[in-house]
């Protein structure tokens, strides 16, 4: 590791840490943006306009933080952004072409001819689904270090369904607080069953990744690192189990106009995520592309980054701030959604 | 396939991902200012029908901003996917001006849409107000960064090159580089223009539909009249760019005006088919001396030709064309938007045949725009950026069959998407007018705020009803 004194050092470990936040948050915010599209799949026309508007006015700022994640990772670091786009060719244009299909669904669904309306719906949720699959499917290469055997696309379908399971149980939990009555009630329903299937996800790819990657088999399994890291798991398992018994007692509560719980299952998946996020943090570090290009190898020179940097601090905070006051303006119960 | 195949179908593709891209913050950048002038004019109390057009062109906003967003996603991937060595060598300078349009402008835009858009019933009708003003400032920051990098790329300034990597030496310098100013106001006034005969052109179909009520009439003023301010001023940037490019892109000048040899008294190219296995122009139709006039502003200025650069000018053929088919374009939309302003001050509404014109130049802006930064991009070539990496050198060792597996699927997506966007703009237009005529035979609704009922027409309900807020 570099002498983190000089802004050489420290420069890129601070962009990474940019990159990680803004990443992170993406996979949350877009994250009940997508799981809420593949939903949509299973939800009638009534239900589909009301969960659509639930995220209408979240969702272009919510897909922007996937730009500031690849803008840093672009910007920040240029010399991994050609070797990564590279490797990930195939799966990065499906991931762009089912954000497009889904981001322009969103509008022509409510403005095209009303007999196309189905089509426009279909459209928002097979494009969501193809994000969510690709973007799992890159992340398990990712993790394999871009190696492509059989078993490693293998592993990373694999994490690309695990994905798509752990987005719908983001979805589902974002509609049980924005929803009510037979939508809600839906959702419950929905939030379970994604939430056995993202448990089986994460536990299987958690199984699956130290036996893929030897590099990171040595710093899961090394003393004393094992100690530190097995408080993830752990309480990884406990916030499903609170997630699930949150979901068993939904429908009562929810019978008897209570809301205070609605909040639970999104709140697990939240934290979930997070935890998640955090495991591979830790297992890539310091690695942009795993095995070969740190991230002070990958990294601009010290001028343009400090050039960054002085945005990035002013605009970050004014950025989480409004992102703040829009959910305030937007609180509660979704309703139709009006332009004005 | 050969190492040119990949390059070409790696050019192709991304040249079909940013044109595709562009003609959306095109319309947004100039009607986002619109609609807040709107906005503006209805808060100072001119009457309901500014309300009213701001409803159906907030709309048309959304739907044109949302396929901006999407297809502005891609690009950011586009880079590292079609370009690895861009980012690899001038990185430490794109990089940072990419960083700074994603966080000042993209945020801004993105963050106070959901405001703009939706939050008219649930914020006080100030901080509306100034979410579209954000929204509007967003979208032109946006435009200032992007505009600095493209500059940047042709007349590149500011920096030194350290082990084959550009360093920035003085930012103010990498920004304000020598086109810059030039290409920033003339692509600003580009999508002032777009916006403007998109307004007037749709208001001219609503209006030559039989749909005549004040909102078509105010809408149609605002097209027309900020398209004949904005012409002429945008004949003089573009002139001013012209002589920018002339002293510092010569190769690209010669290719525009399709001139191959080094003269004194150069004549302006007409028509011409250029033919680069002869070097030389068949059917050549010029005026003798003009082009020395106009570049170099004497009869018998020195114009440098495509000779003197052997192997480094770009394709006569595509530059010189675009080129006539932005200044073509232009000239008509000079033509057309002083005819209709003359029109609307003598006889207070469009003529006929005015109408019939406006209508047909609804995306004249869009025409222009591409066929203008075809000229400027494609002049650029052989360089991605000027005189310091080279497109081929820039490519990525991605295989031939794979990019143009991805191409086949944007140019079906795009296509489809285009025909989409055009007909929901009739179609709301359209429906603008029946949902009004529908609330001036039975009003019920009482319009509030700006936010009044559109719910009703949103879902193609029947039952005009006032949304109320939980």
């Amino acid at each position: 590791m570099p002498d983190l004194t000089q802004p050489a050092g420290w420069l890129p470990l601070a962009f990474l840490v940019v990159m990680g936040l803004a990443i992170l948050i993406y996979v949350v915010l877009d994250g009940y943006d997508l799981g809420l599209g593949i939903l949509l799949g299973l939800a009638d026309e009534h239900d589909s306009d009301i969960m659509v508007a639930s995220i209408g006015p979240f969702w272009d700022a919510n897909e922007t933080w996937l730009v500031l994640g690849i803008g840093v990772l672009l910007t920040a670091f240029p010399l991994a952004h050609g070797v990564v786009m590279g490797a990930l060719y195939l799966p990065v244009a499906a991931m762009l072409f089912g954000l497009i299909l889904r981001g322009v669904s969103f509008d022509f669904r409510v403005k095209a001819h009303a007999h196309h309306k189905p089509w426009w719906n279909r459209a928002f949720c097979v494009g969501s689904l193809i994000a969510a699959l690709s973007q799992g499917y890159m992340l398990g290469l990712l993790v394999v270090g871009f190696e492509r055997t059989p078993a490693n696309m293998l592993f990373a379908a694999f994490i690309g369904l695990a994905l798509a399971s752990g987005y719908c149980l983001l979805g589902a939990g974002w509609l049980l607080i924005k929803t009510e009555g037979a939508v809600q009630l839906r959702a419950v329903r929905w939030a379970k069953h994604a939430l056995w299937l993202t448990a089986f996800g994460i536990a299987a790819v958690s199984v699956a990744t130290p036996l893929m990657s030897r590099a990171i088999f040595e710093k899961w399994f090394d003393v004393p690192q094992i100690f530190l890291l097995a408080p993830i798991p752990l309480i990884t398992a406990g916030l499903f189990l609170f997630a699930l018994v949150a979901l068993r007692r939904l429908p009562a509560q929810l019978a008897q106009g209570r809301e205070g719980w609605a909040w639970a299952p999104f709140g697990a998946a939240v934290a979930i995520f997070v935890l998640a996020f955090h495991g591979l943090a830790y297992s890539l570090f310091p690695w942009i592309v795993p095995q070969r290009i740190d991230l002070w190898q990958a990294a601009a020179a010290p001028e343009s980054l400090s050039f960054i940097l002085v945005g990035v601090a002013i605009v970050l905070p004014l950025i989480i701030a409004y992102t703040i006051f829009a959910y305030r303006v937007f609180w509660g119960k979704a309703i139709h959604l009006e332009y004005g | 396939m050969d190492a040119l195949g990949a390059v070409t179908l790696a050019r192709l593709q991304f040249a079909a991902n940013i044109t595709f891209h562009i003609l959306f913050p095109a319309i947004t950048i100039g009607l986002a200012w619109v609609l807040l002038y709107f906005k503006l004019r209805y808060n100072r109390g001119a009457g309901s029908a500014w309300a009213d057009a701001y409803r159906l062109w907030v709309k048309v906003f959304a739907l044109t901003f949302a396929i901006g967003i999407v297809t502005g996603v891609t690009m950011s991937f586009q880079f590292g996917t079609n370009w690895p060595g861009y980012m690899e060598t001038v990185g430490n300078i794109a990089g940072p001006l990419l960083a700074y349009e994603v966080l000042t402008a993209f945020f801004l835009e993105a963050g106070f849409l959901g405001i703009m858009l939706f939050g008219a019933g649930r914020v006080s009708p100030r901080v509306h107000t100034l979410a579209t003003f954000l929204v509007a400032l967003g979208t032109t920051i946006s435009a200032f960064w992007i505009l600095a990098l493209n500059s940047w790329m042709q007349t590149p300034a500011g920096y030194e090159m350290i082990d084959g990597r550009a360093h920035a030496t003085s930012w103010l310098a990498v920004l304000f580089n020598p086109s810059f100013p030039y290409r920033f106001t003339h692509m600003l006034m580009a999508s002032g223009l777009t916006a403007a005969f998109l307004i007037a052109g749709i208001s001219a179909w609503r209006w030559r539909r039989g749909d005549r009520r004040d909102d078509v009439m105010v809408a149609l003023g605002t097209g027309v009249r900020l398209a004949a301010l904005l012409i002429p001023l945008q004949i003089f940037v573009g002139d001013l760019h012209g002589q920018n490019t002339f002293h510092r892109q010569p190769a690209k000048i010669a290719a525009m005006e399709a001139i191959w040899e080094t003269q004194r008294g150069a004549p302006a190219v007409l028509f011409a088919l250029p033919d680069s296995e002869r070097q030389d122009n068949r059917l050549e139709v010029s005026i003798p001396r003009l082009a020395s006039l106009y570049l170099g502003h004497s009869l018998d200025a020195e114009v440098r030709g495509l000779k003197d650069f052997p192997g480094k000018h770009p394709p006569v053929a595509p530059v010189f064309f675009a080129f006539r088919t932005m200044v073509g374009v232009g000239l008509l939309m000079l033509a057309v938007s002083w005819t209709a302003w003359w029109q609307l001050r003598r006889h207070g509404q469009p003529g006929a045949r005015v109408l019939r014109a406006l209508v047909a130049m609804t995306f004249s802006g869009w025409v222009a725009l591409v066929a203008g930064w075809f000229v400027t991009e494609i002049g650029r070539q052989p360089w991605l950026v000027q005189g310091v990496l080279s497109t081929a050198q820039a490519a990525s060792s991605t295989p031939a069959p794979r990019i143009a597996l991805t191409l086949a699927m944007y140019l079906v997506l795009y296509a489809v998407l285009l025909v989409a966007f055009i007909s929901v703009l009739f179609h709301l237009a359209g429906k603008a007018g029946d949902t009004l005529a529908a609330k001036d035979a039975m009003p019920i609704a009482t319009p509030s705020l700006m936010g009044v009922d559109v719910r009703a027409e949103e879902e193609d309900s029947d039952q005009p009803e006032v949304t109320g807020h939980a």
